[in-house]
């Protein structure tokens, strides 16, 4: 008995995200409220930078003195230019604010104001219904429908209508694919492997893009695209996954949602494409843990067949002396074209 | 109860690494303390866990099924301690390296000074220095704040001032650091330790102590300029780290109590048996010990009551790998390979690679490129690691790796490897040892865990080394020496125990080998040639004991530094034939 690694692939499903502040602010969604992706569930006001007044130092006085003639307070919004502090004598040193900002705190002798505040608005991001408020913080949203994840994503989010580029799994895009019939939608594509065909999709711009892989010189480029590119396999010329290519595929024109997080192993945080679908009643929930066993349908991590589906057919005993020499516990996997190939079970993870 | 004879305990150790937790247990039998079995299975620290106790509990079902013997109640709690019926366990130690890296910020006032031992000292565990605050930063203390905010550190470390020295200074740079920490949420707030002038305390205490998630006091790193001392620090560090993983991962806090608070970073409790080691075995040179897994490299070192212990998640073999071109190129980890790579194929395997790491090579050029990478970062770890060795201590010539008595190899990429051979190879590129050396592999990985146990069982630790659970690879004689490929620059002659002789001569440019058993020992004669030095002085000629193997007594005849031939072609060749010395392939 050995735990799997999961990767969710599935055709329906019920999926239950957390949408979440970075910093604490208000909620505006309300408990079982249905939300569309764009609806802005919760808002915050955040300031990026701050500024330390040392009110001591200008006004030539002891740090308890300048407390004592500091005249703002704590949580004061001041505007640029305000007069902060005021020394004594007939021709007083005075302590302006550079900036427009909020005081923060007081003391020492300084102030330290936080400045170049800005609104930020936190959206659904996923149409659903909201199942759990989380205090100054976010929301839980639940619906139903296909879920696909991926491997890699460049950290944003975006929803739109699925348009299919990719006329097989191994397809490659370039920039000349891209026309202006295709403005606004989320793009289903292959292989990406020039910073050319970003730069085009962030010119029309398109909403997403859905890629199997990318080549690895371009993940920096992919990290400023304003837009969500999510990677279903990985890095270099691989092939989107026979199972991924098929949901997508067969679900092109319908609304989606690219939420191409960071993956974070830790937190559980994955990129992925979710494809809200009609329902009666909510399916059940993806299988998070899974035990490696003979049927299950896994996916070649590492070579031989890397990225290729199949199913397991039997977990060998023992070690396995594998074409490498390195000995490991393994399983016979059958690929889609029959072929069966041997491969160490922390080289496979279950779709599913 | 005690399950076993004399006063002896059984104890159990557990790893809990990046990609695998291990079960081990040790007994004695028949009068001394040994490894009895192992029981393996996936860390199970990331999603959709989030705790360790799941993968140690599996662990230790596989271990049962070894033993057959049992290990834990019906509630998945450990029995402790053993019972008459033989079930359970008298003592549990824990090591731990798997969680997220630490990222940490380092303060102090001199770069060249307190910043360096701060430094050092953090890299003295899983960390990720991410921004240095001294004396000759720049920045505003307003930008200082907005870094801190921005980077959220899971830890400061804060050195500076020599005791009685500087401290105003040191409460300047502190300021930033209060504000940030009052500014952050409490959930997000770092620990602080506080290894600087001691005078200090309390001000540190006012300026930082409410607003930390927690501080904490060693003595001071830099007592004077002219002397450092770290080892009470990483001590503190130590106990901070696992602190800091019992409030990111569950399942931590029960293996605290499990392990009675015996529950170490594995990198630590590797630094402490190697500083026990180099206590009872050094000799002039020094002892060194390496460690290449998924979460890091780890380079210790003993020589003469000084030692060193550099953690490097940067070149660790797991997530980090796509990182690894930040401090080394792409042509330069290819030199390593056996088979034509292009540049291409390797970055697109060091990302790949760096999402799944506990995935293995099965194919054959998988595995060339899984070695050339593992050379590199080994090789990188090295260099790295000996910018903080003593300054006196034995070398041929300075550039070169110092003489060492004893290197043990560990960790998944050493261990795991197909033949010994291989593992050999391997250490010898990336480290390439000058002198004599004797060289043992820790298969079962078991160095940390016997650290661990030192502080329950300080006899286990000894008699285990001493046992056959570590493999001797043999002694490794590696002259240093410039001359041609071809050039015969040592000549050898081995007297074995029952009066057999066997000779050997060795050119530039090749590996030889001479057998000796395990458990052999024979009496070298080396005479070096062309000036070869083998510690002994240029072109000396002296007659040794040396100790066997299941390699015997291994001649690295390619010089020192290794300057592998540029012709690539030429190159690959020459690792295969090496290759084939070593592991005969």
């Amino acid at each position: 008995m050995m735990q799997a690694p999961v990767i969710h692939v599935i055709g329906l499903t019920t999926i239950v995200r957390e949408r979440l502040l970075p910093v604490s602010g208000t909620v505006l969604a309300r408990l079982n409220q249905k939300v569309s992706p764009m609806d802005v569930i919760a808002e915050t006001r955040w300031a990026r930078e701050h500024l330390l007044l040392d009110v001591a130092r200008l006004l030539r006085v002891t740090p308890n003195l300048a407390d004592r003639l500091v005249k703002c307070n704590v949580g004061d919004r001041i505007a640029a230019n305000s007069e902060l502090a005021v020394g004594k004598g007939l021709f007083p040193h005075r302590v302006r604010a550079v900036r427009e900002g909020r005081v923060v705190a007081v003391g020492g002798g300084q102030v330290l104001m936080e400045v170049g505040e800005t609104k930020m608005e936190l959206r659904a991001g996923i149409p659903g219904t909201v199942v759990q408020i989380l205090p100054n913080r976010g929301v839980v949203i639940q619906t139903a429908g296909a879920l696909i994840q991926g491997v890699w994503g460049n950290g944003r989010i975006a929803s739109g209508s699925l348009v299919n580029l990719a006329e097989k799994p191994e397809g490659i895009l370039t920039g000349g694919r891209l026309d202006v019939s295709l403005r606004g939608s989320i793009i289903l594509a292959g292989i990406v492997n020039d910073a050319e065909t970003l730069q085009a999709a962030a010119e029309l711009p398109v909403r997403g893009l859905i890629l199997s892989s990318i080549s690895p010189s371009l993940i920096r480029k992919a990290r400023e695209m304003r837009y969500p590119i999510m990677v279903t396999d990985g890095f270099g010329p691989m092939p989107m996954n026979s199972a991924a290519y098929k949901l997508l595929s067969t679900n092109a024109r319908r609304d989606v949602t690219v939420n191409a997080e960071i993956y974070d192993r830790f937190s559980g945080a994955r990129p992925e494409v979710i494809i809200p679908l009609p329902i009666s009643e909510y399916p059940p929930a993806p299988r998070e843990v899974e035990t490696f066993a003979p049927g299950l349908q896994v996916r070649m991590r590492r070579p031989p067949a890397m990225g290729k589906i199949g199913s397991l057919v039997v977990i060998k005993p023992g070690l396995t002396t594998l074409p490498s020499g390195l000995r490991a516990r393994a399983a016979e996997v059958k690929l889609e074209n029959d072929e069966t190939v041997i491969v160490p079970l922390v080289n496979l993870e279950v779709m599913g | 109860m005690p399950s076993s004879l004399v006063d002896g305990n059984s104890l159990l150790a557990i790893e809990v690494g990046a990609a695998n937790t291990r079960a081990v247990m040790f007994d004695v039998i028949e009068g001394e303390y040994r490894f009895v079995a192992s029981g393996t299975a996936p860390t199970t620290a990331e999603a959709p866990f989030k705790d360790v106790g799941e993968g140690v509990r599996n662990a230790i079902i596989n271990l049962q099924k070894v033993l057959g013997n049992t290990l834990l109640d019906e509630s998945r709690e450990l029995i402790i301690p053993s019972q008459p019926n033989g079930s359970g366990v008298d003592a549990c130690v824990v090591t731990l390296s798997a969680g997220p890296v630490v990222k940490t910020v380092i303060v102090g006032l001199l770069k060249d000074v307190s910043l360096d031992s701060a430094r050092r000292l953090t890299e003295s565990t899983y960390t990720r220095i991410v921004d240095r605050i001294g004396l000759n930063d720049r920045r505003r203390s307003d930008q200082q704040i907005d870094s801190l905010l921005r980077l959220r550190p899971d830890l400061v470390v804060i050195t500076g001032g020599t005791d009685g020295g500087a401290s105003r200074s040191i409460q300047k740079l502190l300021e930033p650091l209060g504000l940030a920490c009052f500014l952050l949420p409490e959930e997000k707030r770092p620990a602080i330790l506080f290894a600087g002038n001691e005078k200090l305390e309390e001000k540190v205490k006012n300026l930082v102590g409410s607003l930390a998630e927690s501080l904490h006091f060693s003595p001071n790193v830099r007592p004077s300029l002219e002397t450092e001392d770290i080892d009470p620090a990483e001590r503190e560090l130590a106990r901070m780290f696992i602190n800091i993983r019992k409030r990111q991962i569950k399942g931590v806090d029960m293996l605290d109590l499990w392990s009675a608070g015996h529950i170490l970073p594995t990198a630590y409790a590797t630094g402490r048996m190697v500083r026990f080691l180099a206590k009872v075995y050094g000799s002039k040179k020094g002892i060194l010990s390496l460690d290449l897994g998924a979460s890091a490299a780890i380079i210790s070192a003993g020589f003469n009551g000084k030692s060193t212990l550099s953690v490097y998640p940067q070149f660790g073999l797991g997530e980090n790998l796509a990182r690894l071109q930040y401090y080394t190129t792409l042509e330069d980890i290819l030199r390593w390979s056996s088979l034509d790579i292009s540049a291409g194929v390797l970055r697109d395997y060091l990302y790949q690679k760096s999402l799944y790491p506990a995935a293995i090579a099965a194919t054959k050029e998988d595995l060339a490129i899984s070695e050339a990478v593992s050379r590199q970062s080994l090789y990188l770890a090295m260099q790295s690691a000996r910018r903080d060795f003593p300054k006196n201590i034995t070398t041929i010539e300075p550039i070169l790796t110092p003489r060492f008595e004893l290197i043990l190899a560990g960790g998944a990429a050493l261990s795991d490897a197909s033949r010994p051979g291989h593992s050999l190879l391997l250490l010898l590129d990336s480290i390439q040892p000058v002198g004599v050396t004797t060289v043992i592999l820790d298969q079962n990985n078991l160095l940390p865990l016997l650290g661990a146990s030192a502080s329950q069982n300080n006899i286990l630790p000894v008699q285990v080394f001493e046992s056959d659970a570590f493999l001797s690879m043999g002694t490794v004689i590696s002259p240093v020496v410039a001359a041609s490929y071809g050039t015969v620059i040592l000549r050898a002659k081995l007297n074995y125990e029952n009066g057999a002789e066997a000779r050997m001569e060795l050119k530039y440019g090749s590996i030889e080998t001479l057998p000796l058993s395990s458990g052999e020992v024979g009496q070298l004669s080396i005479q070096g040639l062309r000036g070869a030095d083998v510690g002994f002085g240029p072109g000396g000629s002296v007659t040794i004991p040396v100790s066997g193997g299941v390699l015997g007594v291994v001649f690295d005849g390619r010089g020192r530094p290794l300057d592998l031939p540029s012709d690539a072609v030429r190159r690959r060749e020459l690792i295969k034939k090496w290759n084939s010395t070593l592991a005969g392939e």
